[in-house]
């Protein structure tokens, strides 16, 4: 793909702006689109990755349902006014942010980001199709069916669990 | 073809806000936000790390990722409705029962 690295540094721009601005801002509707605009992003650099499949589950679950469920519980709780919750004027924001540059200049520091390993394979352009993750997905010879089969049950137990907590009386 | 390293540095930084944003916010639904970026910047190096060897592993592990944070999500919020409804604030810094 020639055009990759053009892709790339816009989707990775456009991403670290957006989720910066996610953090900087005091309304979480706000917040909530720009956490949006990241996940798009992010969505545009997997299809560059060449994982087809798994950039259209990031639109549809992320950027659809997830933040969908973040604006109604914004939006049902009527925190949308940016005066409903003031930040207390600490020095805990600037330790923060002193901690989490100081985390990422470990990161990058010590070399396990930059210095990967060579490959053993070269790149194969139809990994991410569907037809290609759904073969490896339930193959009985690769161990991912049966966690596969118990993402069921997680999800089972989170349904009966988020209508737990949000009932008045159970 | 643009080095896996860029990738897992992107996913780094997008990382590293996100702990920064769950560390100074005081609303527990933009912390979940937070949380949702470092969850998204995790995938981001699982499936470039798949790119660079070859391998479907990666992706599998992201579908996973994927489903445990939807659930998680809605716990969560469902938690956080809770909250509202029996303090009618949810300001992380005076919901502090279990703290003590």
């Amino acid at each position: 793909m020639i055009a990759e690295p053009i892709i790339f540094w816009i989707m990775a721009v456009i991403s670290v702006v957006a989720a910066i601005l996610m953090v900087a801002n005091r309304n979480p509707v706000r917040s909530a689109l720009f956490l949006v605009a990241t996940f798009l992003c992010v969505a545009v650099l997997y299809l560059a990755l060449t994982a087809q499949f798994i950039a259209a589950i990031q639109i549809i679950v992320y950027a659809g349902a997830i933040m969908v469920l973040f604006l109604f519980v914004i939006m049902l709780l009527n925190l949308g006014a940016p005066q409903a919750l003031r930040e207390r004027g600490t020095i805990q924001p600037f330790a923060a942010v002193g901690l989490g540059l100081l985390f990422i200049i470990a990161l990058l520091g010590s070399e396990s980001l930059i210095r990967v390993p060579r490959p053993a394979a070269p790149a194969n352009p139809d990994l991410g199709t569907v037809q290609s993750v759904g073969l490896n997905l339930f193959a009985p010879t690769l161990p991912w069916l049966f966690p596969f089969e118990v993402t069921s049950i997680l999800l089972l137990v989170a349904i009966v669990g988020a209508i737990i907590m949000a009932k008045r009386r159970v | 073809m643009v080095p896996t390293s860029y990738y897992l540095v992107l996913s780094g930084i997008l990382f590293t806000i996100g702990v920064i944003g769950v560390l100074i916010k005081r609303n527990p639904i933009v912390i979940f936000m937070c949380i949702e970026l470092m969850l998204n910047a995790a995938n981001l190096s699982f499936i470039a790390l798949g790119r660079h060897f070859g391998q479907v592993n990666g992706q599998m592990y992201v579908i996973f990722a994927l489903s445990v944070a939807a659930a998680e999500v809605s716990v969560g919020l469902g938690i956080i409705v809770a909250i509202f409804r029996t303090k009618e604030t949810i300001n992380i810094d005076e919901v502090n029962l279990m703290k003590y």
